[in-house]
């Protein structure tokens, strides 16, 4: 009964009292003309934020058990675990605490520093990487709760870098206004990315996610093949393909000085966060959005074009993911960039959303958990030899367990939510009048 | 085959869907299962027939205890189940799909056509039912479909049949056909249980009745019970069944539609040459089996559909290729007859469905922005005003009641300046409570003077509501006759058959 657990990220469901009788099963299937992507998205949106916090909680008891067993420790004294099983123990006890103090040393605080302006530099490092990972994130969610499943964040950085890097280096302008500039072109090479999406599934009926994952490639060799042709994005002079450095006017300023890598272009984010908070909760716009992607069929039937929102949620969706591209070029690798600028941050962005719940300030939160794991990522590897692919396992089991609800919530034991919401499915099934 | 549950009860988490539920089934016994929507009728029913797991309780067949683990323990034990939507495929002929799921094969695994063939011949010869084994289901009528469906039961053998809601799809005829076909085979010893909640059928066709309410066995009732004696056990008070309304006062001609034709996806004409009109403070009830073209219809009337020809005038101002914007924009409300799938959104809170066709400008949003304050304020209002019981009105619609949710869509509907009210299906799968106020508000809008146009199969909601009736068959009307003509003649026309020259005369007699 894949129903019960519709609700949609406005409203977790909870059990509720006011109905009557749940669907049978298959039946209230029948009507429904919902694709499976559908179901699935809103099946992984209908989750409460305990799952996601809990789906971070066991995807880390995972990633111990992974860094136990690659311990070589942890391997030798498993050789005599009968004769002193305290040996493997407190090797396994080593291995993890070690390998999580060094994440957390060098994602939030390190204590070995001296001195609180030098202990802070990890969190510093955590909220520059988060800087595109919560930009291209708001963009996938946004898509998410219009109902599209934005998969070529990858594509529009791509373009988005391109446009940036292009104005960043090419182009002289004053300080504040090159960089205004730069930052615009970027935003909107990845909306006219996202919008060719947009436009695709609105007038044809094109799938989002067969479009965007082509747009990918497309975004890609384009960008490849801009990047080997001299007079487009090659360094003149260079045989390599990469850009030439940004213009000093066209850069990020860091925050807070030299000494920590954060850049403007987290306030851009924060902006952006505020920005879509406002739009899918106080706009009109994002009312409608919200109703596209809730049941596009009721939308269209009280007016709303259903298509034209789809093609503006991608043009801000793909606009989201061009900051992001923008930030990267002009913030993060300001020395100039090759093809592979999006540094796998166009996908990090789909789960970044997932764990967001697709709500803003939760997008936010998951960024800057993600950027964490990647600033502390390094230093794990570095501090303690645990492979970085680690994390990157642990990421990826906190997006299976946020899209099995059911598996978390039979682990911690949580009421099931949304009984209460078949019966607005039962009616679609029975088509049948009361006297 | 006796039938017997004791004590039955199926929670789903928090709520009860059956509670203690005992029922007894005699051989050769017409066993009526009446109850509203949302009683647990069909809950009980697909407990019998194993796709449920009751906690509690015990189903035993002839005084012995029975354990199905699935439809296939049920169906071996001698249950078989005609299903509101019938389980058949399109595609197969009739001896296919009787054979299905037991296919008898021949030697190399060669199917037994001809084995399920002479068992469908043999069924139909047994009842007289006149079903040709080598049809197509798909181009059968829904009524023979469902004698399919029964052969299907009948040729495993089936002692106890469950019927669950049987005359949702059918014509008053149709009905009355099965309505011999139950009699017929409680004549051979067969058990039935009917699953209904309309009163008519009830005490036409069954030897006993018993009443569920909340998932409760409330009562039972003898076939000689009054229709407003098994409502109120039904509802638990006492309900109005007829609609107080006093006669219509037609001013002039609002709706005006002419030879209006829709073609679907596939090309197909399900609308065709339709024309009619609807006059400022009257109801036009379009009557007809499900599926003959009303849907379409009232969604070309809204714009919903992409290839209409001919015209539709409301008010001397063309509608016909506007969009659906500028259609609400003109005045019309619209009630659709799918209310989860077009007319509300789930996951939104009561107060977000009462502006969702006006969400651009006034009065709930300016500047781009949501005014919050006036859509909570509307939302209070207008929830006491259509009474819509909720635990406020932050409450997503998707946890409301059908009643209650279709209360929703009327109060966003009739709270707009309307020149049009278009409800199609109004009261579908909602309690008998809500049924009543709904009607009134229908009669209410009428007598402001705004032209009302009611879409319903349910021949008794469209005898209370209509000033006028325009029966739809195969997608053209069949005729537009007084409110006044009798049921024989409406279900006369349902299936096809012009009205008497009669009644057509009445019929423009209140037209002009």
């Amino acid at each position: 009964m894949t129903d019960s657990q519709l609700p949609g990220p406005l409203a977790p469901g909870r059990p509720e009292t006011l109905v009557a009788e749940p669907a049978p099963p298959g039946r209230g299937d029948d009507g429904q003309q919902r694709s499976r992507w559908d179901t699935a998205l809103r099946d992984i949106l209908g989750g409460s934020a305990m799952i996601s916090v809990l789906a971070v909680l066991v995807a880390l008891v995972v990633g111990a058990v992974l860094i136990a067993f690659t311990d070589e420790r942890v391997q030798e004294t498993a050789g005599y675990f009968f004769s002193r099983p305290s040996d493997m123990l407190s090797a396994v006890w080593d291995s993890v605490s070690g390998a999580y103090s060094a994440l957390f040393q060098g994602s939030v605080y390190n204590f070995r520093r001296p001195g609180f302006a030098n202990g802070i530099r990890p969190l510093m490092e955590t909220l520059t990487f988060a800087t595109p990972l919560i930009a291209a994130g708001l963009g996938v969610a946004l898509a998410f709760r219009v109902g599209l499943f934005n998969i070529g964040a990858r594509g529009q950085m791509l373009i988005a870098a391109a446009c940036a890097g292009w104005v960043g280096f090419g182009l002289q302008l004053p300080p504040v206004i090159h960089l205004l500039v730069a930052v615009g072109a970027g935003i909107l090479g990845g909306a006219l990315w996202g919008g060719i999406v947009g436009l695709l599934k609105a007038r044809t009926g094109a799938h989002e996610v067969i479009v965007t994952i082509m747009l990918n490639y497309v975004a890609f060799y384009l960008i490849s093949y801009l990047l080997r042709t001299p007079g487009a994005l090659q360094a003149p002079g260079s045989n390599n393909p990469k850009t030439p450095a940004m213009a000093d006017t066209a850069v990020f300023p860091l925050l807070f000085g030299p000494q920590y890598s954060v850049h403007a272009g987290f306030l851009f984010v924060v902006v952006a966060t505020v920005f879509i908070w406002y739009l899918l909760n106080r706009s009109s716009l994002g009312f409608r959005f919200r109703a596209v992607g809730e049941n596009p069929s009721a939308a269209r039937v009280a007016g709303i074009d259903v298509k034209n929102s789809y093609l503006y949620a991608m043009l801000l969706s793909g606009g989201l993911a061009g900051l992001a591209g923008a930030s990267q070029v002009l913030g993060t690798v300001t020395t100039g960039f090759s093809a592979g600028i999006d540094a796998g941050i166009g996908f990090d962005a789909i789960t970044v959303a997932l764990l967001g719940r697709s709500k803003p300030w939760g997008v936010f939160a998951a960024g800057i958990l993600f950027g964490a794991f990647k600033a502390g990522g390094f230093s794990m590897q570095a501090a303690e030899g645990v492979p970085i692919d680690i994390v990157v396992v642990v990421q990826s089991l906190i997006v299976l367990f946020i899209a099995a609800p059911p598996l978390v919530r039979a682990m911690f034991r949580l009421p099931t939510p949304g009984t209460g919401r078949t019966r607005a499915r039962i009616g679609a099934g029975k088509a049948e009048v009361a006297k | 085959m006796k039938l017997e549950l004791r004590g039955i009860t199926k929670r789903f988490g928090a709520l009860v869907a059956n509670d203690h539920i005992d029922l007894v089934v005699e051989p050769g016994e017409i066993h009526c299962l009446l109850g509203e929507n949302g009683a647990g009728k069909s809950t009980l029913m697909n407990v019998l027939y194993g796709l449920y797991h009751a906690e509690e309780g015990e189903i035993l067949l002839d005084d012995v205890v029975q354990h199905f683990a699935g439809p296939g323990d049920a169906m071996a034990a001698g249950i078989g189940m005609v299903h509101q939507h019938f389980m058949l495929i399109p595609v197969f002929t009739v001896a296919e799909n009787v054979m299905l799921g037991h296919e008898e094969t021949r030697f190399g695994g060669r199917l037994d056509l001809a084995g399920a063939r002479a068992k469908v011949r043999e069924i139909s010869a047994r009842f007289g039912f006149d079903v040709d084994p080598d049809a197509l289901v798909d181009d059968l009528p829904v009524g023979v479909q469902q004698r399919v469906e029964i052969i299907k039961a009948l040729s495993r053998d089936a002692k106890v049949l469950v019927f669950d809601e049987p005359t949702a799809v059918l014509t008053p005829q149709e009905t009355d056909e099965l309505m011999a076909i139950m009699r017929q085979l409680k004549a051979g010893g067969t058990s039935i249980v009917f699953i209904t909640h309309k009163l008519r059928e009830v005490r036409e066709v069954a030897d006993r009745i018993t009443v569920i309410r909340h998932g409760k066995v409330v009562g039972e009732a003898q076939p000689t019970a009054t229709n407003a004696e098994l409502a109120s056990l039904m509802v638990g008070r006492a309900v109005e069944l007829t609609v107080q309304k006093s006669p219509a006062q037609p001013g002039d001609r609002a709706l005006v539609v002419e030879n209006l034709s829709v073609l679907d996806a596939n090309g197909h004409r399900v609308v065709d040459s339709v024309s009619l009109d609807v006059r400022a403070g009257e109801i036009l009830a379009i009557a007809g089996v499900q599926g003959n073209g009303q849907t379409e219809l009232t969604e070309a009337i809204l714009g919903l559909q992409p290839h209409v020809t001919g015209t539709i005038t409301l008010d001397g101002r063309s509608l016909r290729g506007a969009s659906v914007r500028d259609v609400l924009d003109s005045g019309v409300g619209f009630v659709p007859e799918d209310r989860n799938e077009d007319g509300l959104v789930g996951a939104f809170t009561i107060a977000e469905n009462l502006m969702l066709d006006r969400s651009e400008g006034a009065p709930f949003v300016r500047g781009g922005t949501l005014q919050l304050g006036a859509v909570q304020r509307f939302a209070e209002e207008k929830s006491a005003e259509f009474d819509v019981r909720s635990q406020g009105v932050g409450t997503p619609v998707g946890r409301l009641s059908g009643g209650n949710q279709q209360k929703v869509v009327l109060a966003r509907e009739l709270s707009r300046e309307l020149r049009l009210f278009v409800a199609a299906q109004p009261t579908r799968g909602i309690d008998v409570g809500s049924i009543e106020f709904v009607h009134k508000r229908i009669v209410a809008t009428r007598d402001e003077g705004i032209p009302v146009i009611v879409v319903s199969t349910e021949l008794d909601e469209v005898v209370a509501l209509a000033d006028r009736i325009a029966v739809m068959y195969r997608g053209g009307i069949v005729g537009i006759v007084p409110g006044s003509t009798s049921r024989d003649v409406l279900g006369l026309m349902m299936a096809g058959e012009a009205p008497t020259d009669h009644a057509a005369t009445a019929a423009e007699g209140v037209a002009r």
